[in-house]
């Protein structure tokens, strides 16, 4: 059985490897860029978790829970990072590829698949986000933000949201057809940023627009990490995680679909 | 696997390919063998190039049938495209990697092993006399440079058939001879190579066999000395006049009946085709013509072509 599996593993996983290893050639040259993105989100956290949060003190949770502002809003920053690494890199690194240097025209002349070139740069802005999360994770350890040592289970629901946002970036990648169609996905990112929960709890929003928020991939995420990293585990989780996975799901096959469409002219 | 000089790689049958309103190959049917250099030559828009994105596997025929080393490109494009080598129009290659890493990143999509990738690459740089610029990204390269390393790329897997889309445009004299050279080498090594081009010199040195395209259909075929011998006369005399227009050379060309077998006016010179050269240059002088230059000369491709379509090459059609 063993055999077989793996045949398949490898048949399936195989080609998708060659596109990761491609990305990694390219950047390795320019790891600094790289980790710059991790920065970003420390600064936030430096920002509103210290900045703002001394000045808010302790919040009360709608469980009843009493908790620092910084503790309440540091996993919603992790949740943060970990969209913003794997979206940039789906969105704008794959439409730079994509219709600007014409890498996958090269690479569709070989054995590989649309459906390989769109699994490998999910796995590697897995990869590039994982690096983010990482860092924020070591940071909020060193500051104590983290309430128990099942905290470091953030960093693979972080992975959920990384799947999520990959597949959201690769299918805008897509259907995106100049950069000004960009400016249009960061201020629905920043909204998201701002409403999704980060700040304060969904429940203080008013009624019509709680529903708007549920609806938001990055909500989940936040969520999903929140509970984790505060230690209130509950059954909503499931459908977060759920939630991140039909994107991630949807969003990469759509996004092969259409790669397919795009080149195989 | 024995080589056997008459197994057909390439059958197609009725192929066509259909944009929209727009039909860009209109059911051609061709067969390429193994070992054999075959070429497509057309004018830009002739359908060369959909023709060879189809026969690459990433370009879907609309009706037609296409068959490769056996396989049905439908169902076995992935296997069908890892006994490809392709060298695109635009090359394709990425500007994010040095001119090594193209070829071992490429390697890599064919599921070859680092250490063989690297090996090869080595090989085929001395190949396409790019050592020295291993190193360099490829935007340094200049544009023949990139040709040739396009062409070692799609060499790397050690393809059955190499696909060149145009290989020469928009290169050098001596950019281009270097590459024909590397590609007379590389039919020598008995790689089975398929090329397009809208340069009929290049045609008639590389070529075993070509078709020749005209609005998507083929419109002759055969060996560049069938088709000559077969569409145009031996000999061609070239009558240039210079500052007259198309009208006036029509009107010179009417009064030339009856010399060589036809007279054809083009729109910066006269085309009188013969099997007698010298004959023929000396009944022109007897008409007193009085053109500037009087050239004769072999019958090329190029007369073949203009025989056929009543276009120069050089003329796109759209």
């Amino acid at each position: 059985m063993s055999v077989i599996a793996y045949g398949l593993f490898r048949t399936r996983l195989g080609p998708s490897r060659a596109m990761l290893s491609r990305n990694w050639v390219a950047m390795r040259r320019a790891w600094v860029l790289v980790a710059s993105g991790g920065v970003e989100s420390l600064l936030f956290l430096f920002a509103f978790g210290f900045g703002v949060g001394a000045l808010v003190g302790d919040i009360t949770l709608p469980g009843g829970r009493t908790i620092s502002y910084t503790a309440y809003v540091a996993p919603a920053i992790l949740a943060n990072a970990a969209m913003m690494g794997t979206l940039l890199e789906t969105s704008i690194n794959v439409f730079a590829k994509f219709k600007w240097m014409k890498v996958y025209d090269g690479v569709l002349a070989t054995p590989m698949r649309p459906w390989d070139i769109a699994l490998g740069e999910v796995w590697w802005a897995l990869i590039r986000g994982g690096v983010y999360v990482a860092m924020f994770v070591i940071a909020m350890g060193a500051f104590g933000l983290l309430e128990s040592v099942w905290s470091v289970l953030a960093v693979p629901a972080a992975v959920f949201i990384g799947l999520a946002f990959s597949g959201i970036g690769l299918t805008l990648a897509t259907v995106f057809r100049n950069w000004p169609d960009f400016d249009w996905m960061m201020a629905i990112v920043f909204a998201m940023f701002l409403f999704g929960g980060t700040f304060t709890p969904v429940e203080s929003y008013p009624g019509f627009a709680q529903p708007l928020v549920y609806a938001m991939p990055l909500y989940h995420g936040i969520e999903l990490v929140r509970g984790i990293s505060l230690g209130e585990l509950g059954p909503m989780m499931a459908v977060n995680v759920l939630y991140l996975c039909a994107l991630a799901l949807a969003g990469t096959w759509i996004a092969q679909r259409r790669l397919a469409k795009a080149l195989y002219k | 696997m024995p080589v056997d000089e008459n197994e057909i790689l390439v059958r197609a049958h009725g192929l066509r390919k259909r944009y929209g309103d727009f039909e860009a190959v209109r059911g051609v049917d061709f067969e390429i063998r193994r070992g054999e250099a075959f070429g497509f030559l057309g004018a830009n828009g002739a359908g060369k190039s959909t023709t060879m994105r189809m026969i690459g596997c990433v370009s879907e025929p609309s009706d037609g049938a296409l068959d490769l080393f056996g396989l049905d490109p439908h169902t076995d494009g992935p296997a069908i495209r890892a006994r490809l080598g392709v060298v695109p129009q635009d090359n394709t290659l990425d500007n994010m990697l040095t001119v090594f890493e193209n070829l071992t990143v490429y390697a890599g999509y064919f599921g070859i092993k680092r250490r063989t990738a690297a090996r090869r690459a080595a090989e085929l740089l001395e190949f396409v006399q790019l050592t020295a610029r291993s190193r360099d990204k490829v935007d340094d390269l200049s544009g023949g440079m990139q040709r040739r390393l396009a062409i070692a790329r799609s060499l790397i897997n050690e393809p059955d058939l190499a696909l060149l889309d145009e290989p020469t445009t928009g290169l050098d004299p001596q950019a281009r001879h270097l590459l024909w050279e590397r590609l007379f080498q590389l039919k020598q090594r008995g790689v089975s190579i398929v090329l397009t081009t809208h340069y009929m010199d290049e045609a008639e040195q590389l070529c075993d066999r070509l078709v020749i395209m005209d609005e998507g259909r083929i419109i002759a075929s055969g060996s560049p000395r069938e088709l000559i011998d077969t569409h145009v006369t031996k000999e061609v005399v070239e009558l240039r006049y210079g500052g007259l227009h198309t009208t006036d050379l029509a009107d010179i060309a009417r009064t030339l009946d009856g010399i060589g077998s036809q007279v054809e006016a083009l729109p910066d010179r006269i085309l009188v085709y013969t099997d007698d050269g010298d004959d023929t240059t000396a009944a022109l002088e007897a008409r007193d013509v009085s053109p500037t230059s009087v050239l004769a000369r072999r019958a090329t491709l190029e007369d073949v072509f203009l025989r056929l379509t009543g276009r120069a090459l050089g003329e796109d059609d759209g």
